[in-house]
C-alpha cells in the first residue's frame, strides 16, 4: 500500500509535537529541525504530483472503508495545492530562521502545526474532517498572528479569533445539516446522496450547502466578508503574513472542491448552487480590494488589499465555471500565492532597512542600504501581482480574460479585471516612488541587509518569470487537474471502489 | 420534544448571536459560548431524537446512530479550548490596550 499521502500530514504533526518538547533546547536545534521537515514537503508535493497524474490516490486511515472512515484523497488539484503550499512555506521558513523566529519561544512548533492544518485540508475527502484541519491551522494561525506580540496584534487577533469562532460554529451546523439529511460525511458519498435528493429535503441541504459557501468565503476573504483580512495580515510579522497568503487559498480550495463535487453540475435540484452568488461577490471584491489598496497607510496593508484582489479575481474563474477559466484560475493561484509571499518578505526587509520608526509605513524615511538592490525585486514583484508582462500575472489574467469569451460575464470582467489592474498599477507606483526615491533627512538607525532574507524573498520571486518559462508544462497539468474537477464522477467512483487490505496481507 | 428542543436552539442562539454583538469582550465571549453550545446541540439532534435507544449495535433492536455524538464530542473539545484561548486573549488585549472594548478603544 502505498502510504506518501499520509506523509504531508505526519511529517509537521511529529516534528510539531516534538518541538514543543524541546522548547527549551537551543535555537538552532530547533530550527534545524523544523526546517528539515519544512524543505521535505517539496519533494514529497512533486512526487505526488507526479502519482496524481497518472491516477488519482485515496488513502483510507485506519484501513477503514469509504464512506464509513475517513479517507485522504489525492486528486491533481490537492497535490498542486500541496506543492503550492510546500513552496511557499519553505521560503518563509528560510526568511523567519534569520531572527523573527526568537520573538517567540514556541515559533517553530506552531509553523509546523499550522502546515499540517494546511496540507490535511487539501488533502481529506471528508466533510467534517475538513472542520477539524480547518480548527487546526486557524488555532495555529492565532498564535501564529500574536508572534511577537504588541498592540496592534493583539487588537486584531481578537476580531480574528471571534470572528473565526464563530465561522466554525456555522461550518458545524452546515456539516450537521448535511449528515442529518444525506447521512454521510464523506464528500464523495455525499455528492451521490445529493444528487438523488427528496425533493423535499433539497431546500435545506441547500441552506447547508449556502451556509458552507459563507464559511469557505470567511476564510477566503470576499465581500462582504474580507474587512478582517488587512488588519490582520498588515499587523502580523513578514513571515507569517507570508504564510498567510496561504489561507485564503485554503478557503478558495475548499469552494472549488464543495462546489464542484458536492453541488457541480451532477447535482440534480442544487446543481451549481452558489456560482450565481459568486460571480457578482467576485466582481464587487475585486473593486473594494482596489480601492482598499489605493488608500492602503503601509506597504502591508497595501500587499493586503492585493490580496483581496487576487481572491475576486480566482473566484471570477470559479464562477465562470468552464475548464479555460479554472485552467486561469489555478495558474494565477499558484503565482499569486508565491507572489504575494515574496512581497509580504521584501515588506519585511524593507522595513527593517527603514528602522523602527519609518518600518513599512507609507511615508518618505531615511535612504536605505542596497537600496538598488531591494528596489529591483520590488519592482519586479509589482509588475507581476499588477499583471503587466512578462511576468505571470500578466499571462494569468489574460488567460482568464480570453476564458471569460464575449458574452455578458466578459463585458462585466474586462472592466473590473483592467480597471482593477490600473488602480493597483497606480498603488504599487505610489507605494515604490515613496519607498525608494522620495527621502527625509533623518539619519537611518536600521539594521544592515541580511542576505539568507534576500534569498528567502528571490525564491519565492523567481516562481514567477518561472511558471512563464515553464508555462506549456504547468498548463497541461492544470488544464488536466481543471479537466478532472469538471468530471466529479470519475473522483466518486474512485473514492467509493476502495477496499480494505484485507488482514494478514503484508501492505 | 422536537418543539421544546427547536426552541432551546433557537433560544441559545438568538442570545449568543446578541451578547457576540456587543461592544466589551466579556459578552462577546460568552455569546461564542452560547453559541457553541447550541451549534453543540444541533450536532446531537442531528442523529434524531429518541429516547431508550443505546449507541451500540447488537445491546436493543433499534440503535441510535453513534457518530453525531462522535461529532459533538470532537467539537466540544475543540470549543472549550478556544473558549480558553480567546478568555486570555481578551485579558491580554484589556491589559496591552486599557480597555475592553473590542476594538481597543478607550472608555468616554
Amino acid at each position: 500500500m502505498n502510504h506518501l499521502p499520509v506523509l504531508p500530514v505526519l511529517i509537521p504533526m511529529f516534528v510539531g509535537a516534538l518541538l514543543l518538547l524541546m522548547a527549551r533546547s537551543s535555537m538552532t536545534l530547533k530550527r534545524s529541525l523544523s526546517l528539515l521537515a519544512t524543505l521535505v514537503q517539496v519533494p514529497l508535493a512533486l512526487v505526488l504530483m507526479s502519482q496524481a497524474d497518472a491516477g488519482t490516490i485515496v488513502y483510507a486511515l485506519g484501513n477503514w472503508e469509504p464512506p464509513f472512515g475517513i479517507v485522504l484523497v489525492v486528486d491533481r488539484l490537492a497535490a498542486l495545492m500541496l506543492g503550492i503550499a510546500a513552496v511557499l512555506a519553505s521560503g518563509v521558513i528560510i526568511y523567519a530562521a534569520r531572527g523573527d523566529d526568537g520573538l517567540g519561544r514556541n515559533f517553530h512548533a506552531i509553523f509546523q502545526f499550522q502546515l499540517m492544518g494546511i496540507t490535511g485540508a487539501f488533502l481529506t475527502g471528508d466533510l467534517f474532517n475538513l472542520f477539524v484541519f480547518f480548527e487546526i491551522l486557524l488555532i495555529a494561525s492565532y498564535a501564529l498572528l500574536l508572534h511577537g506580540a504588541g498592540s496592534a496584534r493583539v487588537r486584531a487577533g481578537l476580531h480574528y479569533v471571534v470572528l473565526n469562532l464563530f465561522g466554525s460554529a456555522l461550518f458545524l451546523i452546515a456539516a450537521g445539516t448535511l449528515y442529518g439529511i444525506t447521512g454521510t460525511l464523506n464528500m464523495a458519498d455525499m455528492a451521490l446522496r445529493v444528487a438523488t435528493l427528496d425533493p423535499a429535503d433539497a431546500p435545506v441541504a441547500g441552506a447547508a450547502g449556502m451556509l458552507l459557501l459563507i464559511v469557505f468565503g470567511l476564510k477566503s476573504a470576499i465581500f462582504p466578508l474580507y474587512f478582517w483580512l488587512p488588519k490582520a495580515y498588515a499587523a502580523a510579522t513578514a513571515p507569517v503574513a507570508a504564510l498567510f497568503a496561504i489561507m485564503t487559498k485554503v478557503g478558495l480550495y475548499s469552494i472549488l472542491r464543495v462546489y464542484t463535487l458536492i453541488f457541480g453540475a451532477e447535482a440534480g435540484e442544487l446543481a451549481n448552487l452558489a456560482s450565481a452568488w459568486i460571480w457578482p461577490v467576485a466582481l464587487v471584491t475585486i473593486a473594494l480590494g482596489a480601492i482598499g489598496a489605493l488608500a492602503a497607510a503601509s506597504l502591508n496593508g497595501l500587499i493586503s488589499y492585493l490580496i483581496v484582489v487576487s481572491v475576486g479575481t480566482l473566484l471570477a474563474g470559479i464562477a465562470l465555471g468552464t475548464q479555460e477559466a479554472l485552467t486561469a484560475s489555478l495558474y494565477y493561484l499558484i503565482h499569486t500565492t508565491w507572489v504575494s509571499g515574496a512581497l509580504f518578505l521584501l515588506a519585511g526587509i524593507i522595513s527593517r532597512l527603514r528602522g523602527p520608526r519609518f518600518g513599512s509605513r507609507l511615508i518618505p524615511g531615511p535612504q536605505m542600504e542596497h537600496a538598488k538592490l531591494v528596489s529591483a525585486l520590488f519592482f519586479i514583484a509589482a509588475i507581476s501581482v499588477i499583471g503587466m508582462p512578462p511576468f505571470s500575472g500578466f499571462l494569468g489574467k489574460a488567460m482568464l480574460l480570453a476564458a471569460a469569451g464575449t458574452g455578458l460575464k466578459a463585458a462585466l470582467l474586462y472592466p473590473a479585471l483592467l480597471v482593477g489592474s490600473l488602480v493597483v498599477l497606480v498603488a504599487m507606483s505610489r507605494a515604490g516612488t515613496t519607498l525608494f526615491w522620495r527621502h527625509d533627512a533623518a539619519p537611518a538607525i536600521a539594521e544592515p541587509l541580511d542576505r539568507l532574507r534576500l534569498v528567502a524573498a528571490l525564491l519565492l520571486l523567481v516562481g514567477s518569470p518561472g511558471l512563464v518559462l515553464f508555462a506549456n508544462p504547468v498548463l497541461t497539468y492544470l488544464d488536466a487537474t481543471a479537466a478532472q474537477l469538471l468530471a466529479p464522477a470519475t473522483y466518486i467512483e474512485q473514492v467509493m471502489s476502495v477496499v480494505p487490505v484485507a488482514s494478514g496481507v503484508q501492505p | 420534544m422536537e418543539l421544546l428542543y427547536a426552541i432551546t436552539l433557537g433560544v441559545l442562539t438568538s442570545c449568543g448571536v446578541y451578547l457576540m454583538l456587543r461592544a466589551r469582550t466579556f459578552p462577546v465571549v460568552l455569546g461564542l459560548t452560547l453559541l457553541s453550545y447550541a451549534v453543540n446541540l444541533f450536532l446531537f439532534a442531528m442523529g434524531r431524537l429518541a429516547t431508550g435507544m443505546p449507541a451500540i449495535l447488537g445491546e436493543a433492536r433499534e440503535y441510535a446512530d453513534p457518530l453525531p455524538q462522535a461529532l459533538v464530542l470532537t467539537a466540544i473539545v475543540i470549543g472549550f479550548a478556544m473558549t480558553a484561548y480567546v478568555l486570555v486573549l481578551a485579558l491580554r488585549a484589556q491589559g496591552e490596550l486599557e480597555s475592553d472594548h473590542v476594538d481597543g478603544k478607550g472608555d468616554h
